[in-house]
């Protein structure tokens, strides 16, 4: 009876996911883009892209200053929805090696106490090669957890043993689907049950059609399966069904 | 007209050709000797360019005789400035002809995007007498240091086809560059160019500084009348005329006649997949091979340059050509039009008409083929229009934000900046003459730091005010940015199109490299397609086969029937002038007596089963069909107007529980369907017409709409472009691999969301509200229409009903749906995986 409660309680509170299997991994996959490793109470997130709005303007391209507020409203609506033990941020989650310096000492504050009372992990990315300054965390390189192994770019390579239980991020994955004419394009995971790319969390972070070259040497033979996130759920759609930009 | 104002060197050179100087062309003389500065309206063929040119020609002939070393003696005097850069190439050399004959010293250059850079340079040093070039060039001109010194001289600056120029942005970018010459060079007198429009007076206050808030300020007029009247009549077919469809092929063995009748025949389509339509059809009847072409913008450059150079050399029988100015060149002896389609405005009628003959005494002689019925009415009322020679160009534009950004930017590369006198120049633009000093101030907060309310861009600022209260740009880069982004033309991206072997020739061949270039095709249409698709192109069925970085590989297709795209509409709405005479024509069964009889008696059946729209309300239609229920109504207000009407009507509907599915929208009607009986919801009061109709439609609805309309995001897109938010994509500079260019939906989205009162924002808005989505007629609609909409229940579709909903299936429908369109192909899958 008890152990109903605990099911029935964890069907209420917790946000429903698209439940699949990384390396033998029961993993969640949320329509806002995050990955949720129940069994760790581990949330994962990738290429935050923090200050991508101030990285520009320094160089004249007033973008709106609003991205950096904006990402992290959204990373606080997962957070406190998952309440995840341990946060990993898949890398890029500063859009360039100053950007943690940048951060404006509100978000600064805001970001802080979105990491009270859990472990954060900072996974380095080709655009944060270098550790955040003045932010709690520990920096990693990469990180294996159990059977995952989390880091920011994937390796390149079909050797399903090399790749086994691979979660990153770096390409933005993003898909196109046509129908009645009409062609529809979101962000998107991609994954072949063996490794798994997550989509760019980021506010202004575009995305990469997922039948883009940079995808080629990631999975054989273009088998994967792709979910595009929707408003409320995901929509799952095998490789063969998705087409060009 | 006194001909004492052109020394002897002109009046002989007048002699020697048999001409004697025109009296217009002696009135401009005039009017500019006494430093005024004037608009010339005259029909093609009167000598418009020449009458332009003369006082300059004059003045620099006098000038040449000065001694030496004399003040004023060298430098730029005059100006020319042309829509197209081909047409400004064009004219210099059609102006050598007459500065050789006279044996006149007068340096004449181009200035375009095409010319090399050591030859800009130079032009800068050392500058001829008179530079003919293009809006943007002036842009980028006087956004140099060097512009003072350039164009402190120059006294005449000449606007050619100013009735064109106007209609767009680049005429709010000329209008703002005007304002600046007019600052650097005192004596500076216009002249403007134009064909007949409906408000002059529009034209001749754009030409001239608006210094009293109060009084309109005006530049002289010369007027031409307009020469012969043009014989236009509409094609009296033997054949039934179609209900719907925009190819009129019905007619196309008598036009083939036509052709064969005439020296020459222009024939006018209204885009270029229609163009390609019917040049594909009327070859298949051409038993006698008559040299007809084809010309159309998407065309190879040299294979366009090819037809025209045939047409000019009289080699050609037709030409099958959408209306791109680009055809202001020389045509050679054209004695025929065929506009096929509606004409969309009467002026544009006869703009397209006048263009063709360039001898303004001999009438210009015109067929109209309308492509539908209701084409017919439309044709009818040009047809009226033209012989009572109304106009109906549109009213002066406002100036837009956009542009005003990308002129501030412009102007504080060439001096430091006062904000004080800069709000004064600009305001002294007719377009730009509303503007408030909050917003000039917003402008210039956007330029400087992006314009946020969050001010946290300061230290990375383009423009600074210095303590002198002067703005200066902060570096040298910037100035190189604003360079490479000035213009206002964004293109729709455009893809090469290379002729390869089919894959589906069964040998096993990769598609090969290194086929022929056929043109160039927007990025929209080849979304579309999906290998195998056939359709038309350069007079060629296509098959496609693939896309390969930037470039759509096709084949020759063995089939006879294309998939044809559809009909993208006409850019240009069916004008309001237009719309009232058809639905005036339409109100009034005693007019109907010049109508072909099928139109006669479609109209006849309407009444007899239906009722007649109105001139002032609406008329709504509703019943049952298949298994669905319809609603028609006509508001005969063009395609966008309708089309954001559709989008909001939907909304409405879907709240109000009648489960609407889908709508189709042509220039005269809108037909929207779905599952609930809309009939039996009006008369059980779930459902008003009046309610549904409500002006506040364009409140709260459109919003939630606009947020995520794409239409919208492309206007921002363009917006952000011209604004220089976002750098233009050159070519050459394509994506690699990774995406490198930030996107502009998603600068949309976060802009909307956290300062949706932003000035870019406020751009995008006047652009929709005027442009793609024609807000403002929309508005203009509802508000005339109020109390006055008839609702009539029927058992089954109405005869005025039958074209819009011949087009279900023809024409893209629309919906939200983007969801569902997921949702929909997601199903697929759990079938495919029940099966």
């Amino acid at each position: 009876m008890s152990a109903l409660n605990t099911d029935l309680a964890q069907f209420t509170v917790a946000p429903v996911c698209h439940d699949i299997q990384i390396n033998g991994q029961t993993v969640g996959l949320h329509d806002s883009g995050v990955l949720w490793w129940p069994e760790e109470s581990t949330l994962v997130v990738a290429d935050l892209h923090f200050e991508k709005g101030s990285s520009y303007a320094r160089r004249g391209v007033m973008l709106p200053p609003y991205d950096t507020a904006a990402t992290l409203e959204k990373l606080a609506a997962v957070i406190e929805a998952f309440d995840p033990a341990c946060v990993i941020a898949l890398g890029d989650s500063f859009h360039d090696r100053d950007g943690s310096d940048r951060l404006p000492p509100a978000y600064r504050a805001f970001l802080t106490t979105l990491q009270i009372n859990r472990d954060w992990i900072w996974v380095t990315g080709n655009h944060d090669p270098v550790a955040p300054v003045r932010l709690c965390g520990e920096s990693v390189e990469e990180i294996r957890i159990g059977q995952l192994n989390f880091r920011h770019e994937p390796v390149e390579t079909y050797d399903r043993e090399k790749c086994a239980g691979e979660v990153c991020g770096h390409l933005h994955p993003a898909a196109r689907v046509r129908r009645y004419g009409r062609s529809i394009r979101r962000a998107c995971f991609v994954t072949d049950g063996n490794r798994m790319v997550l989509p760019a969390f980021g506010a202004l972070t575009g995305g990469l059609n997922v039948t883009d070259r940079a995808f080629r040497p990631l999975f054989s033979a273009r088998k994967f399966s792709a979910f595009l996130l929707g408003n409320d759920r995901l929509y799952p759609f095998t490789a063969s069904r998705l087409i060009g930009d | 007209m006194d001909a004492s104002l052109l020394p002897n060197r002109f009046l002989n050179w007048f002699a020697e050709r048999g001409w004697s100087p025109r009296s217009h062309q002696l009135a401009l003389l005039d009017h500019l000797a006494r430093g005024r500065s004037t608009l010339l309206i005259a029909p093609t063929g009167a000598g418009k360019t020449l009458a332009g040119f003369l006082p300059s020609l004059v003045e620099l002939d006098m000038r040449s005789k000065l001694p030496p070393g004399s003040p004023g003696k060298k430098g730029l005097h005059t100006l020319y400035i042309s829509p197209l850069k081909a047409l400004a190439v064009d004219i210099a050399r059609n102006l050598e002809t007459p500065v050789s004959q006279m044996g006149l010293d007068i340096r004449i250059e181009t200035r375009t995007g095409d010319t090399p850079s050591h030859k800009r340079q130079r032009q800068k040093i050392n500058p001829p007498d008179m530079l003919l070039t293009t809006p943007e060039q002036i842009a980028l001109l006087v956004s140099d240091p060097a512009a003072q010194e350039l164009f402190a001289g120059v006294k005449t600056i000449i606007l050619d086809e100013l009735h064109a120029l106007v209609t767009s942005k680049r005429g709010d970018l000329l209008a703002l560059g005007l304002a600046r010459l007019r600052k650097l060079a005192p004596s500076l007198r216009s002249i403007g160019l134009s064909a007949t429009v409906a408000e002059p007076d529009d034209l001749r206050a754009y030409l001239v500084a608006q210094l009293d808030p109060e009084v309109r300020a005006l530049s002289d007029i010369v007027e031409v009348s307009g020469g012969a009247a043009p014989d236009i009549h509409i094609l009296d077919s033997e054949e039934r005329l179609p209900w719907s469809g925009h190819g009129a092929r019905y007619a196309y063995p008598e036009i083939y006649e036509l052709i064969k009748q005439h020296r020459v025949t222009l024939v006018f389509v209204n885009t270029r997949s229609q163009a390609e339509a019917v040049f594909q059809d009327i070859w298949r009847i051409n038993d006698e091979t008559l040299p007809i072409a084809l010309h159309h913008g998407s065309l190879d450059v040299a294979q366009r340059r090819r037809i025209e150079a045939a047409m000019a050399a009289g080699s050609l029988r037709a030409v099958v050509a959408t209306s791109s100015l680009d055809m202001g060149i020389d045509w050679g002896d054209i004695d025929l039009v065929i506009n096929i389609g509606a004409p969309k405005g009467a002026s544009r009628l006869a703009q397209r008409i006048g263009r063709a003959n360039h001898r303004m005494d001999e009438p210009s002689k015109a067929v109209l083929v309308p492509s539908n019925r209701f084409e017919v009415l439309e044709c009818q009322a040009a047809l009226a229009a033209s012989k009572r020679g109304d106009q109906d160009t549109p009213p002066l534009r406002k100036g837009a934000l956009d542009v005003l950004a990308q002129h501030v930017m412009g102007l504080a590369c060439a001096n430091p900046l006062d904000p004080l006198t800069t709000f004064d120049e600009i305001r002294s633009c007719e377009t730009y003459r509303h503007l408030d000093w909050e917003t000039f101030e917003r402008v210039l907060d956007f330029v400087a730091t992006g314009g946020y309310a969050l001010k946290s861009y300061d230290r990375y600022a383009k423009l600074k005010q210095g303590k002198d209260g002067l703005w200066r740009i902060a570096n040298q880069k910037i100035a190189q940015q604003y360079r490479l982004n000035v213009g206002t033309i964004v293109e729709a991206p455009m893809l090469k199109v290379r002729l390869v072997r089919s894959k589906a020739d069964g040998r096993r061949t990769p598609v090969g490299r290194g086929g022929r270039m056929l043109g160039e095709i927007e990025e929209w249409f080849v979304e579309q397609l999906t290998p195998g698709d056939t359709f038309i192109f350069g007079g060629e069925i296509l098959r496609f086969e693939s896309m390969k970085e930037a470039e759509v590989y096709v084949s020759r297709a063995k089939t006879e029937n294309p998939m044809i795209p559809s009909y993208q509409g006409g850019k240009f709405p069916l004008s309001t002038y237009l719309a009232d005479s058809v639905r005036h024509m339409l109100a009034t069964p005693s007019s109907w007596q010049f109508l072909p009889d099928q139109v006669r008696d479609w109209l006849r059946l309407q009444e007899e089963k239906s009722v007649l729209p109105t001139r002032d309300g609406l008329l709504v239609e509703t019943f049952p069909r298949g298994n669905k229920f319809y609603m028609v109504c006509y508001p005969f207000e063009g395609r966008l107007a309708h089309q954001t009407l559709g989008m909001l009507l939907t909304k409405r509907l879907e709240r109000a529980g009648a489960k609407p599915m889908g709508f189709v929208a042509n220039d005269y009607a809108l037909s929207i369907w779905g599952l609930m009986d809309l009939t039996q919801m009006c008369e059980t009061g779930r459902l008003s017409m009046d309610a549904l109709f409500e002006q506040d439609i364009l409140g709260d609805d459109l919003d939630a709409w606009l947020a995520e309309s794409h239409l919208m995001k492309r206007t921002f897109r363009y917006c952000a472009v011209i604004a220089g938010l976002i750098e233009r994509r050159h070519p050459g500079q394509e994506k690699t691999g990774r995406q490198v260019t930030v996107s502009s939906d998603l600068i949309y989205d976060v802009l909307r969301a956290h300062e949706p009162d932003h000035i870019l924002l406020k751009a995008t808005w006047n652009d929709a509200a005027e442009g793609l989505l024609d807000i403002s007629r929309l508005g203009e609609l509802l508000s005339r229409i109020r109390g006055r909409i008839t609702h009539t229940r029927l058992e089954r579709v109405s005869p005025l009903a039958v074209p819009v909903l011949l087009e279900i299936g023809r024409e893209p429908v629309y919906g939200e749906a983007m969801e569902s369109i997921l949702e929909d192909a997601a199903e697929d899958l759990v079938q495919e995986a029940l099966a």
